[in-house]
């Protein structure tokens, strides 16, 4: 379980996180839906540890990582697989040891054994053959998917995606969405998502909170949050340009 | 008076500025000095960076080197011919090369060359996330990346430096040997007998500081690269630059201190 309390962020006068609480619970998907800009990676970066805040705690399964620092923490961030905006796939590295990277790092597995995984994992997401190429010689879609299989290679318990559909093509993110849904639903693991992209939201969503103006100002079911009352989100989810969002600003 | 008052305030921004970036410097310089000897010592990457950066530096290596020493002899060649002094030249571009030229010039030209490398290499890998990449996958992109460039910058740096010096010295000895018809003899007679094991010891001394200013200034100035593609270019400007003139302060302050301590 992930539980975010009170979190607070800064960068320099203009206030980016200001207290936002969240609760995530064990082998659900949580999607995090608000403009951009609205600081939706600064959020999952807080949640693994690549930022620390000004104030507020994030408790992973009861340890609080925003005081952790050295061994402690990499031992908290062996749970996590993280998926980038932009993959960020190590483009020195081909494609196999972006997927292997983890094991190479921290395991002594033998070759044969890694190469097995690698296959697995890069099967899973649907790629094959690409082994030995760089990265900088896929398609945004298949970074994206060699990006995933980084992700679960080291069978991480929480995965946090940041906009996993953005810039890509919408039948290319829709299956991304499936392998997302998928992974959830066959390995259990617990998901956080952020995206501005609301069929992606809606399909792979077990429950949607929005982020505006540094809070989370509405949590609830897809369902729930399609019929909602409240006139900022629905302004967003309905994508209109009139509405309280925009007067405000 | 309004515009002395913008001037102090200017003045003392610029001061602090440049206290907290030496302090950030000598942070991360402790923060590689924790890694230098952790585990895992990545020992086929340090070999990979270090055969780079001495590939790539050899050939201008050369050439500079050559023409130096060459310079060198010449240039002297006018006053000792005067005082019938001609021996002396091959000292004189021996004891430079050695103790100075051969050291600052390598150095100047490792950080135009692989120094710029690295910084957009860690620069752009900054901007595109990776570095985040690799701390989420618990990998420290210090150990990761810094340490081995470390090793093999001052590995490749202190080779790079005895080398240069050799052909700095046997480009002075074409030009005294063929040009100003110094015999051969005698030419390396005045090669060596004043050399002093400290003369070479302070040359390494010297190829060692430069190998860590490049490093860490290189690395940092990655590290704290923002703003993708223009951003990496910057980076890569001012660590050009900023090596460049630490190399300089560090060689007068080397000089300096060997001149008053090191005898
Ligand atoms: N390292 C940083 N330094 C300064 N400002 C930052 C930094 N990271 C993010 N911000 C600011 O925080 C805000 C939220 O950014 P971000 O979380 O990336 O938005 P998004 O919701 O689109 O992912 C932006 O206005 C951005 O300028
Ligand atoms: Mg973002």
């Amino acid at each position: 379980m992930i539980e975010i309390i009170n979190l607070c962020k800064s960068f320099g006068n203009q206030k980016v996180l200001d207290n936002v609480n969240l609760t995530i619970n064990t082998g659900e998907t949580t999607v995090i839906i608000g403009r951009s800009g609205c600081g939706k990676s600064v959020l999952l970066k807080h949640i693994i540890g690549l930022m620390k805040p000004d104030s507020g705690q994030i408790f992973i399964d009861g340890k609080d990582i925003t005081k952790l620092y050295g061994k402690a923490l990499n031992e908290t961030r062996m749970k996590f697989g993280m998926l980038f905006q932009n993959s960020a796939l190590f483009d020195s590295l081909p494609v196999w040891a972006n997927v292997a990277f983890s094991m190479l790092e921290h395991t002594t597995r033998t070759r044969p054994a890694i190469m097995h995984r690698v296959r697995e994992c890069l099967g899973f997401v649907g790629l094959e053959g690409v082994e030995d190429l760089k990265p900088a010689a896929l398609s945004g879609g298949m970074r994206k998917r060699v990006g995933l299989a980084r992700c679960i290679a080291f069978k991480p318990e929480i995965i946090l995606y940041d906009e996993p559909t953005t810039g890509l093509d919408p039948i290319m993110a829709d299956s991304i969405n499936t392998l997302i849904r998928g992974l959830h639903d066959k390995l259990k693991i617990t998901s956080v998502a952020v995206t501005h992209d609301m069929t992606s939201a809606y399909k792979m969503a077990d429950k949607v909170a929005m982020l505006y103006g540094g809070k989370i100002i509405a949590v609830g079911t897809p369902e729930e949050v399609k019929n909602t009352k409240n006139p900022i989100v629905k302004q967003f989810i309905y994508g209109e340009a009139e509405g309280p969002i925009t007067r405000n600003t | 008076m309004l515009k002395i008052k913008k001037w102090l305030v200017a003045l003392g921004n610029g001061a602090i500025e440049f206290l907290r970036y030496i302090g950030s410097l000598t942070v991360f310089l402790s923060e590689i000095a924790f890694w230098l000897f952790h585990p895992p010592l990545r020992v086929k990457q340090v070999i990979r960076q270090a055969e780079k950066i001495g590939v790539s530096s050899l050939p201008i290596v050369t050439l500079i080197s050559l023409f130096t020493g060459m310079v060198l002899a010449l240039q002297s060649a006018y006053q000792m011919q005067k005082i019938q002094a001609e021996m002396y030249i091959a000292s004189l571009v021996a004891l430079s090369m050695i103790r100075e030229l051969g050291p600052v010039l390598t150095a100047l030209i490792v950080a135009g060359r692989c120094g710029a490398a690295i910084t957009a290499e860690i620069g752009a890998m900054k901007v595109t996330e990776q570095i985040d990449a690799l701390e989420t996958l618990a990998t420290n992109p210090i150990n990761y990346l810094v340490v081995p460039k470390f090793w093999a910058l001052l590995f490749s740096l202190t080779v790079l430096t005895v080398y240069s010096a050799f052909v700095g010295i046997l480009g002075g000895y074409i030009v005294g040997v063929y040009k100003l018809h110094i015999p051969h003899h005698m030419y390396m007679k005045m090669t060596f007998e004043p050399l002093t094991q400290s003369d070479m010891r302070n040359g390494l001394y010297k190829s060692v500081v430069f190998a860590i200013v490049i490093c860490v200034i290189s690395s940092f100035e990655g590290m704290r690269t923002q703003g993708g593609a223009e951003g990496v270019g910057k980076a890569t400007t001012s660590s050009v630059v900023r090596s460049f003139v630490l190399i300089i302060a560090c060689d007068c302050l080397l000089t300096a201190f060997m001149y008053f301590f090191g005898r």
